[in-house]
């Protein structure tokens, strides 16, 4: 059977699974809908947090970034994870001895105020946006490079897909879809991970693999690594480019802007007991390591692989995965010196996006009409492609790059339900049920939550179809965004009763516009800022300043505080009950 | 002992259940910044002189040792809490 055919069969089978999931476990009160009833186990809402997590991002780009950056990649795996020793440290059990469902629910009755719950919901949402238009285009990459449908056909079908179990069954349908959407993206990620490590370096448990010696040599995987890419002119693999202090920045708000994602923190509602939430979250961290400690192995090889296959070799000989990207775009060839042998270096290729002219050169290599740069590099590569095209690189079989797929939609797919899900209780419940209506019954309520849900796929679709320019450049706002607003305002709600309505408004919104304000600045096309080192605030890039965001957030609400009225003593003992496990929420 | 009494034992009680967790926190926390942002970022130059079993210890800590050292911390906090919440009787279990 061919592996289009093979491809089919496995993100059929899985479509299937998560289906009969949903049917079986449908939502029917807004407890169920919005928490799961909170009866979830630890372990299973250890699974369904870390399928949650990882996102397409965490599946298909991560082991590319490492590969491509290496020491630089470590602020995503550091950052990444560092983020639930925050969330089962400082929130997340206090979050559920609080026992409502949402976190805006959380901030409004912390700080008494309806415009502190609103403008969570705001932060929320945004945040929740512009996560989720990257995941509907991951599903839609997945599905044109194996399954060979245009992009929007395969956005449409993950549209589909997401909205029969999330509209249909709630938290409770999601949380077990994304049990079994754990297992099957783990699953699809270590396989081709073990075949490639035994292959590199003889040692099956990647992991270890990646420091182990290359077959056929005395040299260890990385110290190879290094040499290899120094002789072409590139920095280290384990040595960086970017600064200290903007490593620092960027992972301190990846760990903080992970510890405070909407959807992430819910999750912590679900399961029965406060000690149930720490103990959850340390399952979660376990199930992300997983994946977390072989993506460094996977990046460190595929670059390698990928060094050895290309560099000085003729392109009329280069293996068959060389053409097969090429031909959908995410590999580029350009001979400078008409030599017809591949040289690869640091820098890129050509000027501008891959644009090909629909002709063909005299190796047979698909003509550029891009402007050639004057770098000896000559091939462009997309760095997405290293796990999709790892088990091809490594000539595995057919099922294995079936299963990667299938794997690939997983990841993008519960990380696409989960957003939505916390997008449509902020809605139904804290704008709603909480702000403006609230006398509609619990049915009305659940029809909301399905309603907005609804909507909220379209949306996303629409965003995953047709994304803004700057798409892949605003996920450093969702990160940004949770860590200088809403996790500074649940540290200081459960830690620092002292801290009054006044003081949380004017933190979350001093942390909020100076973040998102340095970020436009930055990023958009509006300012015409150079977004450079020397232009940065104590060279921060915008993707680390959410930890100046954070520090900013905390300086202004307690400085408000000190100014403002006190903190009613109602609210003072709901937090001296929310920080106590066993005793009984008394309202 | 009366009803006054009680509540003010268990005001102690809270108090000084409240005490030990933050001791607990900052000590935990200690090391997760340590493991972290200190030995995969701030002294990783110095780190990366030592190398075992084929890594280099800065990078190794930046890219794997961290994340196994974060579950570590998270289950110690998990367990040293049981017991913290019974000696102090706020057990939710």
């Amino acid at each position: 059977m061919d592996t289009q055919a093979l491809t089919y069969i496995f993100v059929g089978l899985s479509f299937a699974l998560y289906i009969g999931i949903a049917l079986w476990s449908r939502a029917s009160s807004t407890s169920e809908f919005y928490v799961a009833g909170g009866h979830v186990h630890p372990i299973a809402n250890g699974m369904a947090t870390a399928a949650d997590w990882m996102s397409a991002a965490s599946f298909i780009s991560m082991a590319g970034i490492i590969a491509f950056s290496g020491y630089d990649a470590s602020v995503y795996l550091m950052g990444w994870t560092g983020g639930y020793v925050l969330l089962a440290l400082l929130l997340a059990p206090y979050l559920r001895k609080f026992g409502q469902f949402t976190v805006p629910d959380f901030i409004g009755e912390r700080y008494y105020s309806k415009t502190a719950r609103v403008v969570a919901v705001i932060c929320l949402i945004i945040i929740s946006f512009t996560y989720i238009a990257g995941q509907m285009r991951g599903v839609g990459v997945v599905f044109s490079r194996f399954l060979e449908l245009p992009v929007d056909m395969g956005v449409a079908v993950g549209m589909g897909i997401v909205f029969f179990y999330a509209v249909l069954g709630g938290m409770k349908g999601i949380t077990y879809t994304q049990v079994a959407q754990y297992c099957v993206l783990i699953f699809a990620y270590l396989v081709p991970a073990v075949f490639i490590s035994i292959m590199v370096t003889g040692n099956p448990i990647p992991q270890l693999g990646l420091g182990s010696d290359v077959v056929g040599g005395d040299i260890s995987v990385l110290s190879k690594l290094d040499g290899v890419l120094v002789d072409l002119g590139f920095s280290a693999f384990t040595e960086g480019s970017k600064s200290k202090i903007d490593m620092f920045a960027i992972t301190l708000a990846l760990m903080v802007g992970t510890a405070g994602l909407p959807h992430v923190i819910v999750r912590f509602f679900t399961v029965p007991k406060v000690s149930d939430a720490r103990r959850s979250a340390g399952y979660a961290l376990i199930f992300i390591a997983l994946l977390y400690m072989t993506a460094p192995a996977v990046g460190a090889f595929a670059r390698l692989n990928f060094v050895e296959s290309v560099s000085e070799k003729s392109y009329a000989n280069a293996p068959e995965w060389v053409k097969t990207w090429e031909g959908i775009g995410l590999i580029a060839w350009v001979d400078k010196n008409e030599d017809g042998v591949i040289q690869y270096g640091p820098g890129a290729a050509f000027e501008g996006r891959v644009d090909f002219s629909g002709e063909v050169g005299v190796a047979g290599e698909r003509l550029l009409t891009n402007h050639p740069t004057p770098l000896t590099n000559e091939i462009f590569v997309d760095r997405d492609i290293m796990v999709l095209a790892n088990p091809e690189i490594a000539g595995l079989p057919g099922w294995v790059i079936a299963l990667v797929a299938a794997g690939g939609v997983a990841a993008a797919l519960s990380t696409a339900a989960g957003l939505l899900l916390v997008i449509s209780s902020s809605i139904s419940h804290d704008l709603l049920k909480k702000t403006f209506r609230p006398k509609i019954t619990e049915k009305t309520e659940l029809m909301a939550a399905r309603g907005a849900a609804a909507t909220a796929i379209v949306i996303a679709g629409y965003l995953g179809i047709n994304p803004p320019g700057f798409v892949a450049q605003v996920v450093a706002l969702a990160f940004g965004l949770a860590a200088c607003s809403l996790f500074p305002a649940i540290l200081m709600g459960i830690f620092f009763k002292g801290v009054n309505r006044e003081g949380a408004i004017a933190g979350m919104a001093a942390g909020l516009i100076f973040t998102l304000g340095y970020i436009v600045y930055f990023k958009s096309p509006w300012f015409g800022a150079t977004n450079s080192s020397e232009h940065w605030l104590f060279g921060i890039s915008p993707e680390g300043i959410g930890a100046i965001g954070m520090v900013l957030n905390f300086a202004v609400a307690f400085g408000v505080a000190q100014f403002t009225q006190a903190t009613p003593p109602s609210v003072r003992s709901m937090v001296d009950n929310i920080r106590t496990p066993g005793t009984v929420l008394s309202q | 002992m009366s009803e006054a009494n009680e509540t003010a034992e268990e005001n102690t009680n809270r108090s000084l259940y409240w005490r030990a967790n933050i001791k607990l926190l900052a000590g935990l926390l200690a090391i997760w910044f340590l493991v972290s942002l200190g030995a995969g970022i701030i002294f990783v130059d110095v780190l990366n002189k030592i190398e075992i079993a084929g890594f280099k210890l800065g990078f190794w800590f930046a890219q794997q040792g961290s994340i196994l050292i974060f579950v570590v911390l998270i289950f110690v906090y998990a367990a040293r809490m049981r017991v913290i919440e019974r000696r102090f009787g706020v057990s939710d279990e």
